[in-house]
């Protein structure tokens, strides 16, 4: 007998499509002379192609890492494409001068831009390819001295922001995929709010790799002086090939003193398909760093997409007071795999921290959690609390725990809790002799599986996450 | 380096088991920090130390072992000094006529087929590997326990693997085998001490093989001398509805590193994995645990507790392995430690790893120092605060060696519990003292 979960069907990836542009690429291959092209026609300053090539040395020297659990042929880093840019001629001067195809595509991603500027308040950084494409808000924001602008913007317009603060939490040679990116960063979002400022708007990213055989490599970097509070939302998507592509990108959070960031990300990058063929390797590094005392850094993250997802979005709870927290969906499916959880490393004293994970596999996916608690020797009184909880859907599929904990302070306090489990046929029975079919009962239970973590996304992205974990699970649960 | 060479006698099986293990421990060496499994503890002291096999201990009485015996006098007891037996202070009596007991070596002289399928068959995990080849290279007795199906030896088999001061410089490698025939019942304590301080290793291995509804009680209780190396491995394999009881207990040696792991192989297999480490001065405690749920219905239940002070340094690492075939499984691991001071430092790692979708496996981890909120309740009624620190920390700890089934083992551990406490609170008052003036 099948069980009734396993009639679930199996729906495409909406965001598969890919759009026709004409883009301006520099030949496959990464060498000194491709990163002195990039940084030419970004026409950025000296220190910052400095910075790239410095990169780029201790890149040479790096090997990649192979410690996760997660396993994909090796990756030629000759063959591919380090810039892509949607062709244009002239700076653009307003929304209405961007090309109409790529506006449709974002349409069709559904974040209007145009939309989005009348109505939802949200400020978005559309970044296609390797290039930000249109900044919306970007006036109105300045009016409260907030700064929005894509990482190239920020370079031209501030560049003694991105000098102090560019690899202040990430530096360059943090780890291979790191130095990869700062190597070979073609755009980003940047955001900094000063002090005292609560940001009046969500702030919002969107990324798209549309060109085959690119590699997206962008960087983000948002900064909150004192008291300043933000709230920046991402998301992720690509059109489906069925070559492997890869997104190396880096993310730095600052929050000096009293300053709130709140970083929210629903990653759905294409997965491959069913049998594991095509998709994105997501590598990224992520990491807040909170420098002023009462500050606080909150990761959210909803990760459906894929094919491997390997990153730890992390916070250096610096300050003392200050609070670090990571709220992670992960969600396998098919032959995808994720390596995902997060780091937080305590200095300061009466620092917290928070850690909710939720794993889903399904179908032949992988999920680990790989997380780092560290309690250094002057973390008085810190405080962590992490619950990572499993759900297996089918027994072709697995859910590891690698937990570290190191505490070198006797007034710590660290607890992990821990917890594998599988949707239960008497649930299923329960909800549908409360009339509701299957699908909606297995879409429930996961739901509520996740509630602790779409309670701390944004409202939109809550929406979206909760349509994306339905369309994911499809055709998998059994 | 490796100890004493093996005897000509041996069967082809164990000579080959021998040249395997010198090949390989000479190829792996000694792990270094830079394998995962050995990343918080460092053996490059160790393997610095480059120690050869210990030599003969000096002659030994039953006064020598006086204050590490507890129990009855009639418990069955075997004695090993620097690794050989030791036949006047051993006693095997009072055991059913079937069942085995004896020093390893002689059984390998008279009937080596027992233990064929079990030494050197069971402890194969790639996270010990170099230990066990060390001391299949160069291993020269242990104990063996060899029962038929439905024998009963119902009283604990005390076993003390005792170094003096001849084992100084020297490396002693016992090496231990159980096997138990369907429903037979076997209780063993191990202990591991020294006579003498000084630099010395012990790298010991015991593999336990239960046949099915067997069930054994392994209790460890490692007290070596504060210079003193000590590796352990134990690794069991349990059939259809077996139950293995492990109790670590771990309060000695400068550098200590004990593997514990079991292979739930038959379905309704169960295995109850408990510890105690304490740690103090620069010690340095490692537990490693496996358990390996490779068969449907099997359950594993897991509490590790730790107390450090000084500047020591606890690890647990523990994992929990389930196999795609091993539904209905049902697991759960404990690791909790108590920092007594402010340069103590513990590093825990529990992890799951799990391949089957209807399993029910949880496990937690917690660090801290003691609760404020007890501590002035037990000094709002009039209890000193060095006392109710004890009473607390006793507390803590307490409960898990209730789970250890021979009384007199449980009180016998108590009593060591208690003096390390009662040494704990001094070094805190004379650190506290040393503060104030």
């Amino acid at each position: 007998m099948t069980s009734p979960v396993e009639s679930y069907v199996q729906q495409d990836y909406k965001y598969g499509f890919v759009t026709d542009i004409e883009a301006d690429t520099v030949p496959r291959g990464l060498n000194e002379d491709t990163i002195r092209l990039i940084s030419a026609k970004k026409q950025e300053p000296a220190f910052l192609l400095e910075w790239r090539l410095a990169a780029y040395r201790r890149w040479l020297a790096m090997t990649e890492p192979h410690w996760p659990n997660v396993q994909y042929p090796p990756i030629d880093y000759q063959d591919i494409i380090y810039y892509s840019a949607p062709k244009q001629v002239k700076p653009l001067g307003s929304l209405d001068e961007v090309d109409p195809e790529l506006l449709a595509t974002y349409e069709k991603l559904g974040i209007s831009l145009s939309e989005q500027k009348r109505l939802s308040g949200v400020a978005v950084d559309a970044i296609f390819d390797s290039v930000s494409v249109a900044t919306t808000f970007r006036e109105k924001l300045a009016e409260s001295g907030v700064i929005f602008c894509s990482f190239s913007d920020a370079v031209k317009d501030h560049p003694e922001l991105v000098k102090k603060y560019l690899g202040s939490v990430v530096p360059a040679g943090d780890n291979f995929f790191a130095a990869l990116n700062a190597a070979v960063f073609t755009d980003g979002s940047f955001v900094y709010i000063p002090k005292g400022v609560t940001c009046p708007m969500e702030l919002s990213t969107y990324f798209r790799i549309n060109a085959a055989d690119t590699g997206q490599f962008e960087r983000t970097l948002i900064v909150a002086e004192a008291g300043a509070t933000v709230s920046y939302l991402e998301g992720c998507t690509a059109p489906k090939r069925d070559t492997n592509q890869l997104h190396a990108a880096v993310v730095e959070l600052v929050a000096l003193e009293g300053a709130t960031i709140k970083y929210s990300t629903v990653q759905n990058w294409y997965a491959g398909d069913s049998e594991g063929k095509g998709g994105i390797y997501n590598f990224v590094t992520k990491r807040g760093k909170c420098a002023g005392a009462r500050s606080r850094i909150t990761w959210t993250q909803v990760e459906t997409g894929s094919s491997i997802t390997w990153k730890y979005p992390s916070v250096i709870l610096q300050g003392d007071d200050s609070i670090g927290e990571f709220y992670s969906v992960a969600v396998v499916n098919n032959r995808q795999q994720a390596d995902t959880g997060t780091k937080m490393i305590h200095v300061g004293r009466n620092t917290k921290s928070t850690i909710i994970s939720k794993g889903i596999s399904a179908g032949r996916g992988q999920n680990s959690y790989r997380g780092l608690v560290k309690m250094l020797p002057k973390a008085v009184g810190a405080r962590n609390y992490t619950q990572c909880d499993s759900m297996l859907i089918g027994n072709a599929c697995g859910a590891h725990t690698f937990p570290y904990i190191d505490v070198q302070h006797p007034s710590a306090s660290v607890e992990h809790e821990a917890s594998t489990s599988k949707i239960g046929e008497d649930q299923i029975f329960y909800c549908k002799q409360r009339g509701l079919d299957t699908e909606d009962a297995i879409s429930m239970i996961v739901n509520g599986f996740c509630k602790d973590v779409f309670q701390n996304l944004p409202m939109e992205f809550a929406v979206e996450a909760q349509k994306l974990l339905g369309i994911s699970l499809e055709g998998s649960v059994g | 380096m490796t100890a004493t060479a093996p005897r000509a006698t041996e069967p082809g099986w164990l000579a080959a088991l021998r040249r395997e293990g010198a090949a390989r421990f000479e190829a792996l060496r000694f792990p270094t920090t830079r394998d995962e499994d050995w990343r918080f503890t460092d053996l490059a002291p160790v393997a610095k130390a480059n120690l050869g096999a210990a030599r003969a201990a000096g002659p030994l009485t039953e006064a020598d072992l006086t204050p590490y015996l507890f129990g009855h006098a009639e418990w069955p007891r075997l004695v090993f000094a620097n690794g050989r037996f030791q036949a006047e202070l051993s006693r095997l009596t009072g055991l059913p006529a079937a069942a085995r007991v004896e020093p390893l070596a002689d059984l390998l002289a008279d009937a080596p087929e027992l233990v064929e399928e079990t030494l050197g068959q069971l402890a194969v995990q790639p996270a010990s590997a170099a230990l066990v080849a060390q001391n299949a290279a160069g291993f020269t007795d242990g104990y063996a326990i060899v029962l038929p199906a439905g024998a009963v030896v119902d009283t604990p088999i005390h076993v003390l693997f005792v170094s003096d001061a001849n084992a100084v410089l020297g490396t002693t490698l016992p090496r231990n085998v159980v096997v138990l025939g369907a429903n037979a019942v076997a209780s063993v304590v191990e202990s591991y001490l020294s006579l003498a301080d000084g630099v010395a290793l012990t790298n010991t291995v015991t593999e336990a093989s239960l046949g099915e509804g067997a069930r054994f009680d392994h209790c460890k209780v490692q007290r070596e001398g504060a210079e003193a190396f000590h590796l352990a491995t134990f690794d069991a394999r349990q059939e259809r509805d077996s139950y293995l009881n492990s109790f670590s207990f771990a309060e000695g040696a400068a550098i200590s590193r004990t593997n514990i792991y079991t292979t739930l192989a038959g379905p309704g297999a169960h295995a109850t994995l408990y510890g105690l480490y304490l740690g103090e001065g620069r010690q340095q405690v490692d537990h490693q645990t496996r358990i390996e749920h490779a068969a449907p219905d099997c359950t594993s239940w897991e509490v590790y507790k730790g107390i450090l002070d000084g500047h020591s340094h606890g690890v647990f690492n523990g994992k929990v392995y389930v196999h795609p075939e091993a539904q209905k499984t049902d697991g759960k691991q404990t690791n909790k430690n108590l920092l007594l001071s402010e340069t103590a430092k513990v590093d825990t790692k529990p992890q799951l790893e799990i391949f089957a979708d209807d399993v029910k496996c949880t496990h937690g981890a917690t660090v801290g120092s003691l609760d404020a909120v007890p501590l002035f309740y037990l000094r709002s009624r009039g209890i000193p605060e060095d006392e109710a620190r004890t009473l607390l920390t006793y507390a803590f700890a307490a409960d898990v060696l209730e789970e250890i089934r021979s009384r007199p083992v449980v009180d016998h551990l108590e009593d060591l519990m208690r003096a390390w406490l009662a040494k704990a609170g001094r070094r805190g008052r004379a650190a506290a003292g040393r503060e104030s003036a």
